[in-house]
């Protein structure tokens, strides 16, 4: 409980100390004091709310994205200033490492004083007992100090016997668990750095099938981050494919439960689920989404097939889904060799709605679940623009080359439902083949999960050992004159409502055990 | 059964409505005497607090050595004992809420804000209760937790209110039950820390003078050490139920059901704000150079937050937690 003023800022030394020296000293005191330690939570208390009222990148890079558009003179600045990645700029960084280096000059000499504390004896009593919070005397022959001192070490007093006084103090746990506590924040900060460190993720839309397996490479995720501390080459090796998906829902469309059967490495089936994910080697694979990717074949003008499985994204609850299926390679002419015609390329603007209303317009699916599968689809021909090493959406079409007419309308929208086919004005054609379900996965490492738990874990045990604990000390002087007297005084040494209650027990059980001793004598 | 569930949170918030009565009239005819008295005897320990103890005794004050008007005495402790009753009465329907609500549903009532919400206020409700079973020296802030009862459960019928529904799936977890539970418990104890934090700050601008609202109401309040050491305790006990719910079981259903433990959503954020806020008060009371008001400050500036967890954050952001919808 030393530590707990703050240092005296100025205190006497050499006239002639280093004034460098004495700087150091001094801001680093400043810096480990309580009122310092406060004035760095509170920042950092404020300095999180940005965090929650402006979108971060971490978070929803999408809202960022739309933040930019919406305040296109803000945004900018609010970017420099770190606004976007609160929690990975440099201010809110320098706020949590001030803090903790507070924390660890704070807490080491703590520890030190501490280790003293328990290692060394209780305190001498102070001569008058009377002047403590608590008193009493036994007017009573009981044994000597000893025999005191024995009755309160059986009670689980650290006990010290000097001469005819007895000093006895409890509740070393407080500050025991205090100190555990702010050491586990330590071990939280290092779990969580060296999880960032060397963890990784990446997200990945897995269409059921196996020509749609993926495997565990950069290249196959639709969108990762590794840890400053991780290679590609690190990723451990292994390949799923999506066997089945199972969702269920209730009359009203809302899902009651998701599960994914995978086969890992072509191994047996396993499944897992939302709140219950795939934990491979290294690796843990979590369900975040599903939805439907149509197959559509497109016969071309030459007669040429071809098939797209394109994953639809899912715009609402009732998974009334978009997307594009896109034929670069259609309509080459077999006699004119193999290169692609940039006026005849071919793609579907597709709206599929798993249950389609009984009536137009279709433009909303009534039910989650395939009841009455139908897709409505738009046909366009033209240059598709994917040869400008521009990168596109896979799920929407280059709206540059609509609008500057080299993607072209063709046809009228038409919905077809599974197996139906439409002809286009030049012979082609498409089919709507049926669906296959997809998940939407995120497979995630992160080495310093099991570091940050056990330091939560035991700063837990730490906080409630430090604030149930207390601090409380008692005396006992044998005063051996004509009549046989024993006096006891009582000191809490923390904030502890009841200690008048337990040092009343305390002094009657040093009476009892003592009593029972001399009728053994 | 859904539909008892709502005619049952009615009936609570007449209840509470009508404790708040019984103790506005306990202060009109109330004379400060006694409660500086009955304050002044030695605090017990607050013991742990548990769902159900509904049960309350009433202690009254030690006898009567005050001349001043005893009519007017005893009507006023006639009123507080009615208002202690007819409280521990609405909590019991307040209860009855919860269960109906949670029969209807065939799961824990915590599934959406309207009911963690109504959950939340139970425990503020309950643990007001208890405390006051071991202290009835503070009888009298029974009315604001009566104001702030029927404040709370009004928004949550009136702007929270949503039809009973199954969990989505993500919500279909153990971890999930045991996050929500020791967040609703010390989300309850934190709300209801803030009476005595705030009638800390009352009764000691009072003490030193100050006679304009609101400190004018300090006249009526227990005295400052017993109401800062009832602050301390309540907020004391709730901080490692909040460490543990917000920060430690959230985090490990998060990881399973998201694959982070931690990815400062705007709930996380605030969750993270307030326990923040909560160990600067924590450390605040253990600075002897920082005064018990401003410590008290930090108190009373962690139940906003606590305020922007339930309510700001759902209707202000969005997120993964704003899974109840408004
Ligand atoms: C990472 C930031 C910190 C957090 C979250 C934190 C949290 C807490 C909490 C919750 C308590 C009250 C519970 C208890 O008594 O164990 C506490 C107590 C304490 N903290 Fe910290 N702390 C932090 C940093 C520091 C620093 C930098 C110092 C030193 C300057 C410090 C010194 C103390 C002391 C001396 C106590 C004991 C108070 C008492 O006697 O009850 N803490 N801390």
């Amino acid at each position: 409980m030393v530590s707990v003023q703050d240092p005296p800022v100025t205190s006497p030394r050499p006239r002639r100390a280093n004034p460098v020296l004495a700087l150091l000293r001094n801001s680093w005191r400043q810096l480990t004091s309580m009122r310092t330690a406060l004035i760095l939570l509170f920042l950092l208390a404020v300095a999180a709310i940005p965090g929650s009222v402006l979108p971060q990148r971490g978070v929803n890079i999408d809202d960022v994205d739309r933040y930019f558009v919406e305040h296109p003179d803000l945004a900018p600045v609010l970017d420099r200033l770190g606004m976007f990645e609160v929690f990975a700029s440099v201010w809110f960084s320098a706020i949590y490492l001030l803090l903790f280096t507070s924390l660890v000059g704070c807490v080491v000499p703590r520890l030190a004083e501490h280790w003293r504390a328990i290692r060394s004896a209780p305190p001498k009593a102070p001569s008058r007992l009377d002047r403590l919070p608590q008193h009493a005397t036994i007017a009573q022959a009981i044994g000597g100090a000893e025999e005191i001192g024995a009755a309160l070490r059986k009670r689980r007093w650290r006990v010290a016997v000097r001469g005819d006084t007895v000093s006895a103090e409890k509740g070393y746990l407080k500050e025991t668990g205090n100190l555990l506590f702010h050491f586990a924040l330590l071990a939280v900060i290092v779990g969580v750095g060296y999880g960032s460190s060397y963890g990784w993720h990446g997200n990945r839309l897995l269409v059921a099938g196996t020509e749609t397996a993926f495997c565990n490479t950069l290249q196959q995720f639709d969108e990762y981050g590794l840890g400053p501390r991780v290679d590609a080459a690190d990723l451990p090796r292994f390949c799923l494919e999506l066997t089945d998906f199972n969702a269920e829902f209730l009359p009203t469309g809302q899902p009651s439960s998701f599960r994914a059967t995978v086969r890992v490495d072509n191994g047996a089936p396993r499944g897992f689920s939302v709140n219950s994910p795939l934990r491979l080697d290294g690796a843990n694979v979590y369900l975040l989404g599903h939805g439907y990717a149509p197959m559509i074949r497109y016969t071309d003008r030459y007669g040429q097939a071809q098939t797209a499985i394109a994953p639809f994204l899912t715009v609402d609850g009732m998974l009334t889904s978009e997307g594009v299926a896109a034929f670069p390679d259609a309509n080459i002419d077999p006699k004119a060799g193999s290169a692609r015609d940039p006026n005849a390329q071919v793609a579907f603007e597709g709206l599929y709605l798993p249950t389609a209303p009984d009536q137009p317009p279709y433009t909303r699916s009534v039910y989650p679940e395939e009841r009455s599968p139908a897709l409505m689809l738009w046909a366009y021909r033209g240059n598709l623009g994917l040869d400008a090493g521009i990168p596109g959406s896979v799920y929407r079409l280059d709206q540059r080359q609509v609008d500057n007419g080299r993607l072209k309308r063709v046809g009228e929208a038409t919905l077809l439902r599974v197996g139906e086919r439409m002809t286009l004005d030049d012979g082609s054609s498409v089919e709507f083949l049926g669906t296959r379900e997809y998940a939407t996965l995120s497979i995630r490492y992160d080495p310093g999960e099991k570091i940050a738990l056990g330091g939560a874990a035991i700063g837990l045990l730490g906080l409630m050992l430090s604030l149930t604990g207390k601090r409380r000390r008692v005396f006992f002087r044998v005063t051996t004159g004509g009549s046989s007297l024993v006096e006891a005084g009582g000191l809490p040494r923390t904030d502890y409502s009841g200690f008048a209650e337990e040092f009343k027990q305390t002094v009657e059980a040093v009476e009892r055990a003592n009593e029972e001793g001399s009728v053994k004598r | 059964m859904s539909a008892l569930s709502d005619q049952l949170l009615v009936v609570a918030i007449l209840s509470y409505l009508a404790a708040m009565v019984c103790h506005a009239a306990e202060y009109a005819f109330g004379n400060r005497s006694h409660i500086g008295r009955a304050a002044s005897r030695p605090a017990r320990e607050l013991v742990a607090v548990g769902f159900g103890s509904s049960a309350v005794k009433v202690d009254e004050p030690p006898a009567d050595d005050m001349p001043a008007a005893p009519s007017g005495r005893d009507r006023a402790a006639l009123a507080g004992r009615a208002a202690v009753v007819v409280t521990a009465l609405a909590a019991l329907v307040h209860l009855g809420t919860l269960v109906t609500r949670g029969i209807a549903a065939e799961r824990m009532p915590w599934g959406n804000m309207y009911e963690f919400v109504l959950s939340v206020t139970f425990v503020g409700s309950a643990a007001w209760l208890v405390v006051l079973s071991q202290r009835p020296a503070i009888r009298h802030l029974g009315l604001f937790v009566a104001t702030a009862m029927v404040v709370l459960l009004g928004i949550a019928g009136m702007v929270l209110y949503t039809e009973v529904a199954p969990l989505v799936p993500a919500l279909k977890s153990t971890w999930f039950v045991v996050h929500v539970s020791a967040a609703v418990l010390s989300s309850g104890i934190f709300l209801l820390g803030f009476v005595p934090a705030a009638m800390f700050l009352i009764r000691s601008g009072y003490d030193r003078g100050k006679r304009s609202f609101p400190y004018s109401l300090g006249r009526r309040v227990p005295e400052a050490a017993a109401l800062d050491r009832l602050t301390f305790r309540l907020h004391a006990f709730a901080f490692p139920i909040w460490t543990f719910g917000a920060l430690i079981a959230g985090p490990i259903w998060a990881e399973a059901a998201w694959g982070r433990y931690w990815g400062w959503d705007p709930k996380e954020v605030w969750a993270f704000i307030s326990w923040i806020v909560y160990a600067g008060y924590l450390h605040a009371r253990a600075t002897p150079s920082v005064k018990r008001t401003t410590a008290t400050w930090i108190a009373v500036i962690g139940w906003l937050t606590m305020l922007m967890n339930l309510f700001g954050v759902n209707i202000f952001f969005t997120g993964l937690h704003s899974y109840g919808g408004l």
